[in-house]
């Protein structure tokens, strides 16, 4: 089967019906995506597939098939530079144990990408599936808002440089 | 087994501290060299046991605690770095590796002194009996909220500063200075007169041959540069970049994983397994039954779960299969009676004049409270990776003991301690659950049985069910109030008592107590929860003060305050909660403000709660919470812990509740055993009390106070008195006339 993980092709023989979740882990060996309860209720496994949020144990390798799969090690901007968002996380000191924080941080990518001024309500609803036994909470929402409103800054920034090149 | 009690260590140590005075020697001398085989590289040189200087300068702090989101690994080098005067910019941390060089003396050091000073010519003598003690004892626990209590005043701090005193001398012995006149900065020794300067590096050998001095001078809080501040963790980054490593993402050669299950009804032996029903899957590879358990092996956890699931189990009757919830409690109930009739409850407090106080004063109050048992329910799900060969077992996994993991592991084993190595990964969650080394155990049985790196995975719902849990527990109170509305008599009668000793105990000033409990045989198996017996303890005291103030006629806030006068650092904590939540201001109808304050490992924590009552249901708006450590070493550490406790205690005070029927759990995973989540979380804000006394904990104070502040708060909303816990249980009614 053919997959492609943060816009690379990897070839893995594995049963079509093996959880995206222990494909990612074990035969690609990305293990930044968490295990956390099977039923997709705690959102540790959170990825995206196609930019949307989904949850890996319950989705089948097949169902990947001719998508983006995304992973947390594949949201920094190039090997020196993390996203905004994990800037961001590391400005707030959100992590504590640190084990739900990947799926947390795509949950959050996911939202920003659609929407880029969330309001609390707007956060509620997208990291409600994300359980963190920290009570990293408070902090993540301040990530967020942090990120969005970074990103909407070097937006500017950028249209504004590019601009001054014209 | 090689179970430790934090109770019996502590008795085991007063002994030795008894035996010490009559002489027994032991030097620890240093160590350095002893450890250097497995902490140092090449160009480094390890100056003692927890420090150890690279050629470029840099400095690498060894921790002797796990981490497992406390922050302990940061906070912990910084002590050490800030009494060495190290720059911090080139400072590292590695976890202590699980030998017995490393058992954590200053541990033992702390449980058993707390914060008495000790003359110095005893402090040799008594280190070296501490660390015999530890090293026999395998002692290097995470959990208590000890760290920056006892290792990083005993050790981190003591090391730092040590060395830095060696540094200073070989300097002065270099240039042929007075010490007196060199000065210490950013990991170089200074002389500004003739303005040179040398990095600690080009010190560190000859450092290395200088005696340190075991109880250097230490800075005093004016000359801190780094402790009181809030330099960010140092393991943030990888922990938002998916390479944070924990126990379960460790991958060895030819490593295949399992899956467990083990039996629903505690301690039931297994009786048969039929292993036909999976032999055709392809990919599963061997069906191993343990004592109480049945393990499958397979190319993947995916297969292994699948093929578990699929197996037939049967296990043996049990007595214990007829127990269910209500049956522990009337076991509980009937304990008290038959106590109080034979008069042989055991004592834990008594003071006063309790025979006569219920008799003078008429005005009495009693109450009865109740909480379930809890599970830990970490993130990371329990797990282990094992392999045994060449006669030695090592393991990889997160561990809040991997001392005594070693420990347990060799005599399950029946092999050396020095023959099992546990190797640490960061904890996806510890909160108490990481103490206990029964996955560990149970991987090494596995990996006796295969030749290859076995790595076993439990389920959510093995983890949900197979915890050590938080025992339910029931809380009886008596109390009499004077003409004043002052309380003159406290009786309180509960079940267990294991830590911290202090949990019942009440900050007020009450003449005439009698704290009383029974201990009897709990059939459900038992472990360390966040703050422990406080956590039950909190809800207990706070909510039955509470009701004392109701009962009184006096606000809950003035009612406390007139109880502590006699106690100004709780005064002051509370006096701190209840202005920044603007206590007396009014609230909309359907809402509530509830109070608390409760003491636990050395910190006093005063909550107030704000909450809405919507459709039956409780809505908490904001936490107010104010706390004196003493003081906070990270102070946005330390801010981040109190939320963290608070989350974890509201989670508990809203959903917490593992019930047993039939000798089993019934609950299994997230969808029964919930949890708060973000739209949930109320705003929490944390304001610090630095007292100067000796450091208090981080990461437990916050819990216990966190449920009975808002059962008291949905209380003066609805009139509505929670007395058992989970809240979800209740539909909340306004009946606002029954207090008006």
């Amino acid at each position: 089967m053919n997959l492609s993980i943060n816009k690379k092709n990897i070839e893995v023989d594995v049963d079509p019906y093996k959880p995206l979740l222990w494909v990612i882990r074990e035969n690609c060996n990305l293990t930044g995506t968490k295990f956390g309860c099977g039923i997709g209720q705690c959102g540790a496994c959170t990825i995206q597939l196609d930019g949307v949020a989904v949850r890996s144990c319950l989705t089948p390798a097949q169902a990947a098939e001719g998508k983006e799969i995304t992973t947390i090690e594949g949201i920094a901007l190039n090997e020196d530079h993390m996203h905004l968002l994990q800037e961001s996380w590391i400005e707030e000191q959100v992590p504590q144990c640190g084990y739900c924080q990947s799926g947390q941080l795509m949950s959050a990518h996911a939202l920003l990408s659609k929407n880029s001024h969330p309001s609390d309500a707007d956060i509620d609803e997208a990291m409600s599936g994300n359980i963190c036994r920290c009570g990293t909470y408070p902090r993540i929402r301040r990530g967020i808002k942090r990120a969005a409103e970074l990103m909407i800054l070097d937006t500017n920034a950028k249209s504004k440089s590019h601009g001054e090149m014209e | 087994m090689g179970k430790w009690s934090r109770r019996a260590f502590i008795s085991l140590g007063v002994l030795s501290g008894g035996a010490l005075v009559l002489g027994i020697a032991i030097r620890p001398g240093n160590r350095a060299k002893k450890v250097k085989g497995f902490i140092g590289n090449k160009d480094e040189t390890v100056l003692n046991i927890w420090v150890k200087i690279a050629r470029d300068n840099t400095i690498t702090v060894i921790v002797p605690h796990a981490e497992m989101g406390q922050g302990t690994h940061t906070t912990l080098a910084m002590m050490l770095a800030d009494e060495m005067d190290a720059d911090w910019s080139k400072v590292k941390v590695m976890e202590a590796p699980s030998d017995k060089e490393y058992a954590n003396y200053a541990l033992a050091k702390g449980f058993i002194l707390e914060n008495k000073k000790l003359p110095s010519f005893l402090t040799d003598t008594l280190n070296g009996t501490f660390l015999a003690i530890t090293k026999q004892m395998g002692l290097q626990i995470t959990g208590g909220s000890t760290s920056v209590r006892f290792t990083g005043t005993y050790a981190m701090r003591v090391a730092g500063a040590a060395v830095k005193e060696v540094l200073m001398k070989a300097a002065a012995d270099l240039w042929k200075l007075p010490v007196e006149e060199l000065q210490a900065q950013k990991s170089h020794v200074l002389h500004e007169k003739t303005k040179q300067s040398i990095p600690y590096a080009s010190l560190a050998e000859s450092a290395l041959e200088l005696k340190q001095d075991v109880n250097p001078r230490l800075k005093s809080p004016d000359e801190y540069t780094l402790m009181g501040t809030s330099p960010k963790r140092l393991d943030a980054p990888s922990k938002v970049n998916g390479t944070a490593y924990f126990g379960i993402d460790v991958k060895l050669p030819n490593m295949k994983y399992a899956s467990i299950k083990a039996s629903p009804v505690f301690g039931s032996k297994l009786k048969s397994v039929d292993k036909a029903a999976i032999r055709s899957m392809k990919g599963v590879h061997k069906v191993i039954s343990l004592e109480t358990a049945v393990a499958v092996i397979a190319d993947s956890y995916w297969l292994a779960s699948i093929a578990i699931n699929k197996l037939p189990i049967t296990f043996e009757d049990s007595s214990k299969a007829s127990i269910s919830q209500n049956d522990i409690y009337k076991m509980y109930l009937e304990c008290f009676e038959k106590a109080n009739k034979d008069g042989d409850q055991i004592k834990d407090v008594y003071k006063g004049d309790m025979a006569n106080t219920f008799l003078v004063d008429e005005k009495q109050l009693s109450a009865e409270y109740r909480v379930p048992f809890l599970a830990h329910a970490t993130m990371e799900p329990m797990n282990c990776t094992a392999h045994m060969h060449d006669g030695i077992c090592e393991l990889w996994l997160g561990s809040q003991n991997p001392l005594g993991f070693a420990k347990s592991v060799a005599e399950v084993l029946d092999i050396p301690i020095d023959k099992v190595k546990v190797y640490n990964q960061y904890l996806g969650g510890g909160f108490g659950r990481r103490s206990v080394p029964d996955v560990a155990i149970q991987a090494a049985l596995l990996a006796q049985e295969v030749d290859y790196p076995v790595k076993l995975i439990w389920s959510r719902e093995e983890d949900i069910r197979q915890d050590h849990y938080r025992e339910a527990n029931i809380s009886r109170f008596k109390a009499s109030l004077n003409q004043e509305g002052m309380v003159t008599g406290w009786e309180n009668q509960f079940m267990f008592k294991n830590e911290p000793a202090e949990a019942p105990h009440i900050p007020y000033a009450i003449e005439n107590q009698f704290i009383h409990y029974t201990e009897t045989e709990n059939p459900i198996p038992w472990g360390f929860w966040r703050s422990v017996d406080s956590s039950m303890h909190g809800f207990f005291t706070e909510s039955f003060m509470d009701e004392l103030a109701i009962k009184a006629n006096k606000d809950p806030y003035e009612f406390r305050r007139e109880h502590l006068k006699d106690s100004p650092r709780h005064l002051k904590v509370l006096d701190l909660a209840a202005e920044k939540a603007n206590w007396s201001s009014s609230l909309p109808s359907n809402w509530g403000r509830g109070i608390s304050i409760h003491k636990s490992f050395g910190t006093i924590v005063a909550q107030v709660v704000e909450v809405e009552i919507i459709k039956g249901k409780v809505k908490v708006h904001r936490v107010v919470c104010a706390a004196d450590p003493g003081y906070a070493f990270h102070p946005d550490g330390f801010v981040a812990q109190m939320e963290s406790g608070i989350i974890y205690g509201l989670t508990a005070a809203i959903y917490g509740e593992i019930n047993i029927e039939n000798g089993a759990v019934v609950e299994s995973n997230f969808h029964d055993y919930e949890m708060l989540r973000m739209n949930e979380c109320p705003i929490i804000e944390s304001y610090i009390i630095s007292s100067d006394s000796f450091p208090g904990g981080a990461g437990e104070p916050s819990t216990p106070g966190i449920a009975p502040a808002l059962t008291n708060a949905i209380f003066s909303a609805t009139g509505q008195r929670i007395r058992e816990l989970p809240i979800k249980n209740y539909q909340l009614e306004m009946s606002k006339e029954v207090i008006g």
